[in-house]
């Protein structure tokens, strides 16, 4: 077949459109929105024992801290086409199947959460240590401190946390495809790449560009209406 | 109120042991305004956090209305903090919280119901006067502002010991008088014993009835604020009031005088209602010596009146005799800085 240039929107555009495309968004919002979640589930407990375990801190505790920062070093080092392929038997146990959207939520959570227990540290260690030390003058328990003074404080860095990995979720998501996950970056691949559909292509690379726009945008936006 | 026994706080790392606190006593009665002033690294901020345990002693006791804090942990420590409040040199409110809320933070860990901390707030804000300012955030705040909802937030559960660390060290001297007024309305109003750490004996001098001097891990100076202040001890002692009450005369000026005959140069203090007496007249007057008044200085310590001259008396030893016992025996304090006889 002679090679097209001219004919950029291909005659099937519109149909591939409603029929590639949106379940293509579909399936990247589910495994983004559902994997987010479960990460934070994990991760944001994670991240306050990694702050509240370290030296100084209210529960100091170097054993639980250094194991903690340990396992989540390693599983952050392994790439996560790795861990997609490695975590297929553990997939397979929890969700019954390790081929599709949901199986690839599995991989995405465990490299996710450990991301996102990282951000929260990080998050927590900006509240000043003063603050926390006015509420034990005061007689607050350790729960009291995490619940009213660590996160509310963080507030406004932790929903830009949010934002951050939501991004970098997405990024991962690209590559559920190696597992049958579908999504855009699939999509992206799929007909974009292997088939030469430069208009998939760039349709799925704007709406991307579109959603991870929009969530910074709207990160920014709270965590400065969070900040007083 | 408070009973500092034998305190003791090192810290201790691989190369080093740092001794913060050594061996300190100290006899806080109920009610005082008790100043403890050192410089910087004298140990001042971790004795006031060893109060509260914010620092865990390395030995010894701290007792606060007989009860023994040291041997608590847990609960039963977190319950006797709710009784003792603190402020600190940055304030540290809760940013994300209300001036209210800020207020409100104790009592919620205390676990008082929504109604009645409403009321309690208002209390508060009332006291420190800020009841315009309930719903603004600290950002929005002055340095002053910020530390009044600091005293509201520390006296929220009414407790019988308030804690200051630094209160005043980040106010200019306008805000540092206004907050150090309040502070001892409080102390005059509630019968609140106020320990204040500063490093200004200017605040020592505006409010404390007590003053212990601190240097080097040591209680060096002990006692209430006018025996401290007529009768320094220490030389970080005389250093110290010398920031308030400059009497040093200029070198040149001692040397200039060494050169006189039949003259000595004395520094004269006196307190309270001595301050108002005719003393230069009266001594001019009974002794035959001749007086020139090389300083002078009349201030407040606290509400009474507290005041330094320097004169060269001159006259032959004798006279100058009989005037050293007319001033002894006006019961004013006399130091001869210089003598050229």
């Amino acid at each position: 077949m002679p090679f097209e240039p001219a004919l950029f929107l291909q005659a099937s555009f519109w149909s591939d459109l409603s029929q590639l495309v949106s379940p293509a968004v579909g399936e990247t919002l589910y495994m983004v929105i559902v994997s987010t979640i479960l990460a934070y589930l994990i991760g944001l407990p994670l991240g306050v024992v990694l702050v509240v375990t370290s030296p100084g801190h209210i529960l100091p505790n170097p054993w639980v801290e250094r194991t903690l920062g340990t396992l989540i070093n390693i599983l952050r080092s392994a790439p996560f086409i790795i861990l997609l392929v490695a975590f297929i038997p553990f997939t397979r146990a929890l969700v019954g199947t390790s081929i599709g959207t949901t199986a690839a939520i599995v991989p995405l959570v465990i490299s996710a959460a450990p991301f996102v227990a990282r951000v929260v540290e990080s998050s927590l260690k900006e509240v000043p240590y003063g603050v926390i030390e006015a509420a034990l003058s005061m007689g607050a328990s350790p729960l009291q401190i995490i619940q009213k003074v660590l996160l509310p404080e963080a507030k406004a860095s932790l929903i830009l946390g949010v934002a951050i990995t939501t991004i970098s979720v997405i990024g991962y998501t690209a590559m559920a495809g190696a597992v049958g996950g579908g999504g855009l970056g699939d999509l992206a691949i799929q007909y974009g790449y292997n088939r030469f559909r430069t208009d998939i292509m760039i349709v799925t690379v704007v709406i991307l560009v579109v959603i991870v726009q929009g969530l910074q945008s709207l990160g920014t936006a709270l965590a400065r209406k969070l900040s007083h | 109120m408070i009973q500092i026994k034998q305190l003791v706080k090192k810290y201790s790392s691989r190369q080093e042991t740092v001794i913060a606190i050594d061996d300190v006593s100290l006899h806080i009665s109920k009610g005082a305004i008790f100043g403890i002033i050192g410089l910087s690294g004298a140990g001042k901020s971790t004795l006031v956090r060893c109060l509260n345990l914010l620092e865990k002693p390395t030995s010894g006791q701290i007792v606060i209305a007989g009860q023994n804090l040291t041997t608590l942990s847990g609960r039963a420590l977190r319950e006797a903090r709710q009784k003792i409040g603190m402020i600190f040199q940055h304030f540290y409110l809760l940013q994300s919280r209300s001036v209210a809320e800020n207020i409100a933070f104790p009592l919620e860990i205390s676990g008082l119901s929504k109604k009645e901390i409403k009321l309690r707030v208002e209390e508060l804000l009332h006291l420190v006067g800020l009841q315009d300012k309930a719903d603004a955030y600290p950002s929005q705040l002055s340095g002053g502002q910020k530390q009044r909802v600091g005293i509201a937030r520390a006296l929220a559960t009414q407790p019988e010991v308030l804690l200051c660390d630094e209160a005043t060290s980040a106010l200019d001297p306008q805000t540092t008088l206004s907050i150090l007024n309040l502070l001892r309305d409080i102390n005059q109003k509630l019968g609140l014993t106020i320990v204040m750490i500063t490093h200004e004996m200017k605040v020592v001098k505006e409010i404390c009835t007590h003053v212990a001097v601190i240097h080097q891990a040591r209680i060096v100076e002990n006692g209430p604020v006018e025996s401290v202040f007529i009768q320094p001890q220490s030389d970080i002692a005389k250093e110290f009031i010398a920031t308030v009450f400059p009497s040093e005369l200029p070198s040149d000026l001692l040397k200039e005088f060494a050169t006189h005959h039949d003259s000595e140069i004395i520094r004269i203090q006196f307190l309270g209602s001595r301050a108002s007496d005719p003393i230069i007249t009266d001594l001019l007057r009974t002794c035959e010596v001749r007086a020139n008044i090389l300083y002078g200085s009349i201030d407040h310590l606290r509400s009474t009146l507290f005041g330094t001259l320097t004169l060269e008396l001159q006259g032959n030893s004798d006279q100058l005799n009989v005037a050293h016992r007319y001033l002894a025996s006006r019961e004013l304090k006399v130091e001869v800085i210089q003598r050229a006889l």
